[in-house]
Formats: structure tokens, sequence, C-alpha cells
């Protein structure tokens, strides 16, 4: 029996225009992006409405964590580089060049000083488990207070930004406050906040 | 765009068999996968909402031997922050029972009392203690508020003892 053949019609489309547009947003979204920066811990900051857009650069951001652990960050592979050499020469901690290099590239951190060699020596993919404790920020050891200070040296521009947690006890961050305002003499900070909506 | 040309030096020659058009077209598919991709990488890992600050200038620590400002204490707002989320106003230098106000964190509660303080004094001041029990939400809250309700003068500083006091009494018997 003949049957009859319908007759095909060529589906192919035309993709040109569509690569077009991928790439156009591929360029936009390029060109625009800033990685988020990986985080440490997870902080689920309260919202405001204040409507201040935190700056890129020269921001140390002490992040105070639901249960109290103090993170320090700082902007800069330099300048962190720097800073950590003299963390490094005030607790009697030798540190090697490669070793202040790869402090440039890391995330924010939160290792007392004692630990911050092994913590550096861990392989990058074990890195995320080690332990972190908090910078100490106690009176009988306060390295928060060296290293805000230390980090004001290295970059006199640097301004501070605390950033805690919705839930964190104001304790936790009115040590933070008392420190950064007893030693390095800080009396204006910026607090990061989300944008409330309305 | 895609177009090749071909030919051009055998013109004169007819009896030469031509040259097999090839096909111009190009199975883009693989390219737009491709496109789509990185869009779809980047558009993932990019961060639009930058986070937003407000700037805080605390109180300095006064010197040991300058002199404190006096200020009217009856134009001091004082509110105290407890654990979940309540507020306890008072205005003058010590808490005492009748003149502790319970506030709360909504529209009509604080925020009245905050423009009603700054309509009826020129001067007026509030002072923030936050109990260590508080969570930082309710301190930038606060902040906010004052932002909001554009208070000239505030600051936050420590909970004293008669505050502390205050508290026990309230959340303890409550």
């Amino acid at each position: 029996m003949p049957h009859i053949k319908p007759k095909r019609n060529n589906p192919r489309l035309d993709m040109t225009p569509l690569v077009d547009l991928a790439f156009l947003l591929v360029t936009f979204f390029m060109l625009t992006t800033q990685f988020r920066p990986e985080e440490v811990v997870s902080v689920d900051m309260p919202s405001s409405t204040a409507n201040i857009p935190l700056p890129d650069r020269n921001v140390v951001m002490l992040t105070v964590a639901k249960d109290g652990r103090i993170f320090m960050d700082l902007d800069g592979q330099k300048e962190r580089a720097a800073l950590l050499k003299r963390m490094g020469e005030e607790y009697k901690v030798s540190l090697t060049d490669a070793e202040t290099a790869l402090f440039g590239n890391l995330a924010s951190w939160g290792v007392p000083m004692s630990s911050i060699k092994a913590y550096l020596n861990t392989p990058q993919s074990e890195r995320k488990k080690f332990p972190q404790p908090g910078i100490p920020s106690d009176s009988s050891n306060n390295e928060l207070s060296k290293w805000v200070l230390n980090a004001r040296l290295v970059n006199p521009k640097v301004r501070l930004a605390i950033k805690g947690d919705r839930e964190t006890p104001y304790e936790k961050v009115k040590k933070v406050i008392q420190t950064i305002q007893d030693k390095p003499m800080v009396n204006r900070f910026n607090l990061i906040t989300n944008l409330k909506e309305k | 765009m895609s177009e090749v040309q071909t030919g051009g030096g055998d013109k004169g020659k007819g009896g030469k068999p031509k040259a097999k058009k090839m096909s111009t077209h190009i199975d883009m598919t693989p390219m737009v996968d491709l496109a789509f991709l990185l869009l779809t990488f980047f558009m993932l890992t990019t961060t639009f909402s930058k986070p937003k600050t407000m700037e805080i200038a605390m109180p300095e620590k006064p010197k040991d031997n300058t002199d404190v400002p006096q200020v009217n204490e009856k134009k001091v707002l004082n509110l105290v922050l407890a654990e979940n989320n309540r507020i306890f106003a008072y205005v003058g230098l010590k808490p005492t029972e009748d003149v502790v106000e319970e506030l709360n964190y909504s529209e009509n509660s604080l925020r009245k009392k905050l423009f009603e303080r700054l309509r009826g004094d020129s001067g007026s001041m509030v002072l923030i203690k936050a109990d260590d029990k508080a969570s930082y939400a309710n301190v930038v809250s606060l902040f906010d508020e004052m932002n909001i309700t554009k208070q000239k003068r505030y600051a936050l500083i420590d909970i004293n003892d008669d505050e502390k006091k205050l508290l026990k009494e309230k959340t303890g018997t409550n």
C-alpha cells in the first residue's frame, strides 16, 4: 500500500538571535558581577530602613555570629598579608611569606593567633572544617583589639563595620563595641543591615 | 555574517564543474547551550543587593578630669531593652514604679512616644540602654526608630544597676 508521505519541513531554527541574546546577557553579568564572598558562618542580618550602601573597599568587617563567635575580614590581598605579618610579629608566631600570601586570599577568619599557623597549613579541602572558635576578645587576651589596631595601621583609611546576627545577644555585640572603643579608640562605626521592605 | 565567498578566479572557464556549494548553516545549538550555562553561572554567583549600613557614632569615653555635661533630667527619655523584645521607658533619673511604662516595637507604641517627646521638647534626648539578654536586632531597630523619628540626640549607653533591678522585677515576676 502506498503511503502518502507528508512533506517534511526542516525543523531547524535559526539560533543566531538566541546566541546573540545569551551572550549579551553573559557579558552583562560578567561585567556587573561581584562574587559572593565565601561565608564562614551564616549570619541573618537584622533589617532597617538605613540605605547607605556599604563601601566596597577599606572595610574591616567584624562578624558576630549567633553564638557570639567573632570573625574578622579585611579587603585587599596585600593589606591582609601585611596585617597578618604584623600580628605574627606581635604574637611571636613565625609565618613564612607563602603563609601570609595565602592568608591574603582567604575568607574571613575567626581563629586565635595560637592556631593560625595550623589553620593556614590545613589543606584547602579540609580548611572549611577547621574549628574556628572566634577571635578571642576577653580582657586577659584581647586579640580582637590588636587585630583592629593593626588593621588601622596597615590601612589608615579603613572603616569598621559590625555585622551581627538578628539573634546575637546584645552582650556579645557590646563586648565588640567596647573593645574597639577602648583600644583603637574608634567611636564611629557602621552596623550592617538588610534593607527593610516596606 | 556567515556567508563565505566562493569562486572569483574561475569566471572564464565555463566548462569547469562547479565546486559543490556547502551549506553555510552552522548548528548553533551547542553554542546556545554554552552561553546559557555561563549565563546561569553568573546569575547565581552574582550579588545584586548590596548590604546597607547605618552609621553610629558612640559617645566618647569621658576623660578622667573633664566634667560630664549636665542634662536636664526631665528631657531625657530612657529606653531599656529587655529580652523577648520588651522595652521599658521612663523619663528622669530613677526608674521608679510610677514612671516606668512598657512599650513595644509597634508603630503606635514606641514611635508614637518618640514623636511625642520630640514635639513636646526641643532639647529632648533619648538614651538607649540594652540589657545583655536583649538581641542585636532590638538594638538595630531602636537605632532605626531614632532615624525614622529624626531624633537629634540619642546615645547607646550601658545599663545601670537601678535598671537592672527594674528588669529583674519586671521579667522575673511576670
